[in-house]
C-alpha cells in the first residue's frame, strides 16, 4: 500500500514539478527519535567489541580507553570510506557527529584491558621494543600504552587487528598521518616485513 | 497512534505516582525493593537480567530458566561443520549470579498478569513489579505431514542448539561418502534467517574434507533467502556451485521444492511439486511461533507472535510484561541473536527508568550477523536502527551486506570478526 502510494505520488509530482524520484523518496523517510544517551549508543558496540569495549578477541580491537578524538575521526573515516573496513563502514554511517562524540567520550573513560594470553616471541619482542622506541614512541607514547595525542593504544591490542591495520597502511589502502606515513615507510624499508612482525610481537608481549 | 496514547498515559501515570510520593507515602517513595522477574535464560533474557542490574543495582532481578546450561544457536553450525566442539557453545549462569541476578532453575507454568505473580512447576511463586519474558521459539509441529516431536529424534531440526545439534553431527559423521544430505528450511518468519544456508555451507565444509562425493540438497519453500547472493557466490568459490560437479544445490519456490511431507521410516521427503527424494541425512526445520510461555501467558496474537510497544518492549496485550527476542514483533528487526541482545538492553534501560518513575529514554538498536561459508570465508549483514518518531516501527538508518565481489582478504577478515563477535557477545550476555 505504502509503496503504491509512493509510486503514484512520485509519478504525478515528477510529471508536474519535474522533481527527482530520490528527492521525493527522501521526503517520505519517516523521522526517527534522537537523543539516545551515550550509554545506550555505546551498548550497541559491545556485541562485537566486548562488554565496556574490552574485546575478547581474536580480532576485533579493544576500544575501551581509546582517545575520544581518535574514536570520532576513525568512525568518520569509516563512514566516508576513507578508512577501509569490512563492516565498520556500513555501521559508522548510522551515527551522527554528536552521537560519535558522546560514544567517544564514553569509551575514553573505560579502562583499556590488554588482550589476555597472546602468544609473543620473546626475541622478536625485544627487537620490536627497539624499533618501537625509534619509530613509534614519539606519538604512541609509553611503549604504545598511552592514548594521549589521540593515538591508538597498541600495547596489548589484539595481534590480528594490528596485523590487518599495519598491512592496510603499508599497502596504501589506509592513509596514515604524514608523520606516521614517513616513519612507517622508513621502518618498512629498512627492516622489511620482519621488522613489522617484531613490532607486533612487542605489542603482543605487553600484558 | 495507539503508541502515542500509551506514551502520554505513561507520562500521566508517572506524574501521578511522583505526586503521591511527594505528598508523603513513604511506601511508594522509598518503598519496598523493586522486583523484576526475567523468564528465559537465552540471549535476550540473560542480557536483560544482567543489564538491569547494571542499570540499577537496587532492583531485585530473578531469572527463571529451566536448564542449567544454555547452548547458543549461533556458531552451532560450526559444530556441524566439525571446526568447533559442542562445549564451546555451552554457557552457564554463574556470570549472571556475579552481577547479583538471582538465578532459579525451574519451569514457569503461568503468569498472572493482573496479580503480577509467576508460578512455577516447582511450586514456587514470584511476585514482580515488572516482568521480562524472552521465550525464544517453538515449532509448529503440524506444518509438515509426517514430522512431529517424536520424528525429530531421527530427523533432527537442530534449530535449538544442544542435543539436537549433537544428533545431527553424529548422523553426518556416520554417513557414507557419496551420501545425500537434505535440508528443508522453514517459511518466514523464523529464527536466524541466514542460518539454514550457513548450515548447508558448513556441512559442505565438512563433506569437502572428509566425504567429497557427497551432496547437500536444499529444498526451500521460499523464492529467495537471506544473503542469497553472497551465499551463492561463496558456494561457487568453495563448493562448485552452478557446475555439474557442485556439492550443493538449492531449489526454491519456483520449482515448488518446499518439503510438505516427511517419511521418517523410508528416510525420504516429498516436495510441493510431488517429487519424493531419499536422503541419508535429513534436516527438517519446521515453521515457527513464539515460545510456549508466550502462549501460556496470553501474550501472542493470532499469528503466534507477541505484539509490543517498540519503545519499551512492553506487551500491548498485558501491561507490566515485556517481551524481547525472537518471540516479539520487533517490526523492522530480524530474529537474530544480536537483535535479541540489543533489544534486551533497550528493554532493561526502559524497565529501570519506568521503575524509577521516569520516562524511558530514546532507544538505539543494532544487529550484526555473520555467516561462515567455509574456511576463512565470512560474510555479513549489519544494521543500525532507530525508532520511528511515531513509534510505529524500528527503522534501519545504516547497514547492508558485504560486497559480493569482496576480496579473499575481506572474506578472511570477516571470518575472524565473526569469531570475535561470538566471543564478545557471549561475554556480554553471560559474563
Amino acid at each position: 500500500m505504502e509503496f503504491r502510494f509512493m509510486l503514484k505520488g512520485t509519478l504525478i509530482a515528477g510529471a508536474i514539478l519535474g522533481l527527482s524520484t530520490a528527492a521525493i523518496a527522501a521526503d517520505k523517510k519517516p523521522a526517527t527519535m534522537s537523543g539516545a544517551s551515550a550509554e545506550m549508543l555505546a551498548n550497541t558496540c559491545n556485541g562485537c567489541h566486548g562488554p565496556e569495549g574490552a574485546s575478547a578477541g581474536p580480532a576485533s580491537p579493544t576500544i575501551a580507553g581509546i582517545s575520544k578524538d581518535y574514536f570520532v575521526e576513525t568512525m568518520q573515516g569509516f563512514a566516508s570510506g576513507e578508512i577501509p573496513s569490512t563492516i565498520m563502514g556500513r555501521i559508522a554511517k548510522g551515527y551522527n557527529d554528536d552521537e560519535l562524540e558522546a560514544m567517544g567520550e564514553h569509551f575514553s573513560k573505560e579502562k583499556f584491558a590488554p588482550a589476555p594470553a597472546q602468544k609473543a616471541d620473546a626475541k622478536l619482542a625485544k627487537k620490536g621494543a627497539k624499533l618501537h622506541d625509534k619509530y613509534c614512541e614519539k606519538c604512541h607514547a609509553e611503549g604504545g600504552t598511552s592514548a594521549e595525542d589521540d593515538s591508538g593504544i597498541l600495547a596489548g591490542q589484539w595481534t590480528p587487528y594490528l596485523e590487518m591495520t599495519l598491512a592496510d597502511y603499508i599497502k596504501g589502502d589506509r592513509t596514515a598521518t604524514k608523520k606516521m606515513a614517513k616513519k612507517l615507510k622508513k621502518l618498512h624499508k629498512k627492516e622489511g616485513d620482519a621488522g613489522i612482525q617484531a613490532l607486533i610481537n612487542y605489542y603482543a608481549s605487553q600484558k | 497512534m495507539s503508541n502515542k496514547i500509551s506514551r502520554r498515559q505513561f507520562i500521566q501515570t508517572a506524574g501521578a505516582l511522583s505526586a503521591v510520593g511527594a505528598i508523603g507515602t513513604p511506601f511508594l517513595a522509598f518503598g519496598a525493593t523493586k522486583k523484576v522477574v526475567v523468564i528465559g535464560g537465552g540471549t535476550g533474557g540473560a542480557t536483560a537480567a544482567k543489564y538491569l542490574r547494571m542499570a540499577d543495582p537496587s532492583i531485585e532481578v530473578t531469572l527463571i530458566e529451566a536448564n542449567k546450561d544454555y547452548y547458543t544457536c549461533y556458531m552451532s553450525n560450526e559444530v556441524l561443520g566439525g571446526d568447533r566442539d559442542i562445549n564451546s557453545i555451552k554457557f552457564g549462569y554463574s556470570g549472571l549470579a556475579g552481577h547479583g541476578v538471582k538465578v532459579v532453575h525451574d519451569m514457569v507454568s503461568g503468569i498472572d498478569a493482573k496479580g503480577k505473580k509467576i508460578t512455577t512447576k516447582g511450586g514456587k511463586t514470584f511476585a514482580y513489579d515488572r516482568c521480562i519474558v524472552s521465550p525464544g521459539i517453538d515449532f509448529k509441529w503440524d506444518s509438515i505431514e509426517g514430522y512431529d516431536e517424536a520424528t525429530a529424534e531421527k530427523i533432527p531440526h537442530a534449530w535449538k542448539a544442544g542435543p539436537q545439534t549433537v544428533a545431527l553431527r553424529k548422523q553426518l559423521e556416520a554417513m557414507p561418502d557419496g551420501g545425500k544430505v537434505i535440508i528443508a528450511p522453514p517459511g518466514n518468519p523464523f529464527r536466524c534467517p541466514p542460518g539454514p544456508y550457513e548450515r548447508a555451507s558448513q556441512i559442505c565444509h565438512y563433506l569437502k574434507q572428509h566425504k567429497p562425493k557427497s551432496k547437500v540438497l536444499i529444498l526451500d519453500q521460499k523464492p529467495k533467502f537471506s544473503k542469497m547472493g553472497l551465499f551463492k557466490q561463496g558456494w561457487k568459490d568453495l563448493y562448485g556451485f552452478g557446475t555439474d560437479k557442485s556439492m550443493i544445490e538449492w531449489h526454491g519456490k519456483d520449482e515448488e521444492a518446499g518439503v510438505v511431507k516427511v517419511n521418517a521410516g523410508g528416510m525420504s521427503v516429498t516436495t510441493a511439486f510431488g517429487d519424493t527424494i531419499k536422503g541419508d541425512v535429513i534436516n527438517v526445520i519446521p515453521a515457527q511461533k513464539a515460545g510456549k510461555i508466550a502462549f501460556a501467558a496470553g501474550l501472542t496474537n493470532d499469528k503466534g507472535w507477541c505484539p509490543i510497544d517498540l519503545l519499551t518492549f512492553e506487551s500491548t496485550i498485558h501491561p507490566g510484561i515485556h517481551v524481547i527476542g525472537d518471540s516479539s514483533i520487533a517490526k523492522g528487526m530480524p530474529k537474530s541473536g544480536y537483535a535479541a541482545n540489543s533489544q534486551a538492553k533497550v528493554c532493561a534501560a526502559a524497565v529501570a527508568a519506568m521503575l524509577a518513575g521516569k520516562e524511558p529514554g530514546t532507544p538505539a538498536y543494532t544487529n550484526t550477523c555473520y555467516s561462515i561459508v567455509g574456511k576463512e570465508y565470512g560474510i555479513s549483514v549489519a544494521a543500525v536502527y532507530r525508532l520511528a518518531e511515531d513509534h510505529s516501527k524500528i527503522i534501519k538508518v545504516s547497514g547492508g551486506l558485504t560486497a559480493t565481489d569482496a576480496s579473499a582478504e575481506t572474506r578472511r577478515r570477516e571470518a575472524l570478526f565473526a569469531h570475535s563477535w561470538f566471543n564478545n557477545i557471549t561475554k556480554d550476555i553471560f559474563g
